[in-house]
């Protein structure tokens, strides 16, 4: 049998039809705790990076932070959450997703204010701009392109992450792998990635949507001179 | 007597701390290392086709985006539970995260020095090896890092799938056995292990190209 195979299997089995295991259920709590984490991840990170990239510090504390968020374990940060606080418990799912989410976007945003020419913050400030203004009509804008791409390298670590949940077990698509895995239904396990998949790839045409929305044209990779 | 010390893992586990180790090494930077292979001829093309790299690029963000437990699982049915099913996403990482890398890095080379090799008799290959990976290499070697660390840690979620993983077997099993002293080591382990990796990198870094300026050593 082929993936394709699975997949169709997958799809045509009433059981993931409705009810607590179906798949639009499924696929609304994986999308609901991912959106929770990224937002709370975006309330932590943004205001400070914009902080930092604007007052021009914290180069070296940020990168160092950016490392140890590469280099930590999701599945291991789960996991001791879930022994700590309890397993079925949403802040041990949270927790994690957030202090993943939180450093691509420290880093990015930080690097993009960092980035503005310095010319345009001249400018800005020759025309009478105050500090604020600087700041949310000539920094933010120029650095938008570099600030999405955070927050879209965020979202989709936390919707990729948001799989592994289902160890602990928690809820998701990615408890269509696991049990799968534990029952040895694999066309499960192949239908529960596939959707995973999907989302995620949903995930990065909404950022390249909103980056069409509102980034100015001149700004785009293909205007620039 | 010397008290059971904390890497005398519990029998339950199947393995030893080194023996864990060891696989975590193998296979993550196994990965990495076909992940350079890989880009180093397709950042190349990149830096020379120009309009060769934004579907590239494209292609590159949209399989770096794809969760690892969704690629190890799709992989099972044709490489089984073995190493191989790990290594190969990984490696795919690795090349998502290097080709930007290499493809900066070679673009960093400026003209007049290509020229002046080939006016020199440089041949393309001498020239290659010679002049621009070595001028390419701290913009490399950032990536490289950054690939390197990230295997690291994302070879654990290999645990999930079966007996596979390396060190984040001990995750799964802490989790089962609701024993937390694994799970701390682990952590702790995969941490030490990726800033030690990041280390040596660094420091290879440094000898290979003692001329480059400190500060483009950063992240």
């Amino acid at each position: 049998m082929s993936l394709v195979d699975y997949i169709r299997q997958f799809f045509a089995d009433p059981q993931f039809q409705h009810g607590y295991d179906g798949i639009w259920q499924r696929i609304a709590e994986h999308c609901w705790y991912s959106l929770i984490a990224f937002l709370c991840a975006a309330a932590i990170g943004l205001p400070l990076a914009l902080l930092t990239g604007h007052f021009g510090r914290g180069d070296g504390p940020i990168a160092a932070l950016a490392a140890v968020g590469r280099a930590m374990p999701s599945l291991g940060l789960i996991v001791l959450l879930a022994v700590k606080i309890g397993v079925f418990n949403f802040y041990a799912v949270l927790i994690p997703l957030v202090a993943l989410a939180v450093p691509p976007i420290l880093l990015t945003t930080h690097e993009g204010l960092r980035a503005v020419e310095r010319s345009v913050v001249d400018a800005a400030r020759g025309m009478g701009m105050r500090p604020w203004q600087v700041l949310l009509r000539a920094e933010i804008p120029s650095a938008l392109p570099l600030i999405l791409s955070g927050l879209r390298t965020a979202a989709v670590q936390v919707v990729s992450t948001m799989t592994i949940a289902a160890v602990i077990p928690f809820g998701g698509l990615g408890r269509y792998v696991v049990d799968g895995l534990s029952e040895y239904r694999y066309y499960e396990v192949v239908g529960g990635g596939f959707l995973v998949v999907v989302l995620s790839v949903l995930t990065l045409v909404l950022f390249a949507v909103l980056n069409r929305l509102l980034v100015s044209p001149g700004l785009r990779a293909g205007n620039r001179g | 007597m010397i008290a059971a010390s904390v890497f005398d893992l519990p029998s339950y586990v199947q393995h030893s701390y080194l023996g864990l180790v060891g696989e975590q090494l193998k296979v993550s930077l196994g990965a990495t290392a076909a992940g350079l292979l890989l880009s180093l001829p397709v950042g190349q093309a990149c830096a020379r086709w120009r309009r060769l790299y934004p579907p590239v690029l494209g292609l590159v963000t949209v399989a770096y985006s794809i969760p690892s437990l969704a690629l190890f699982v799709l992989l099972i049915d044709y490489t089984g539970l073995t190493d191989t099913t790990i290594f190969i996403p990984l490696a795919i990482y690795s090349l998502c995260i290097l080709v930007p890398g290499v493809v900066d890095g070679v673009r960093t080379v400026p003209r007049e020095v290509l020229i002046a090799a080939d006016a020199m008799g440089y041949g393309r290959a001498r020239r290659y090896l010679q002049v621009e990976l070595p001028i390419a290499a701290p913009t490399i070697m950032a990536a490289v890092r950054a690939a390197t660390i990230s295997s690291i840690s994302l070879m654990s979620i290999g645990a999930v799938i079966g007996n596979l993983g390396g060190l984040g077997q001990l995750f799964t099993v802490g989790l089962k056995a609701f024993n937390l002293q694994l799970v701390w080591l682990g952590l702790f382990s995969l941490v030490v292990l990726a800033l030690l990796c990041d280390l040596l990198l660094r420091l290879g870094q440094r000898l290979m190209t003692p001329w480059a300026d400190r500060r483009s050593a950063q992240p």
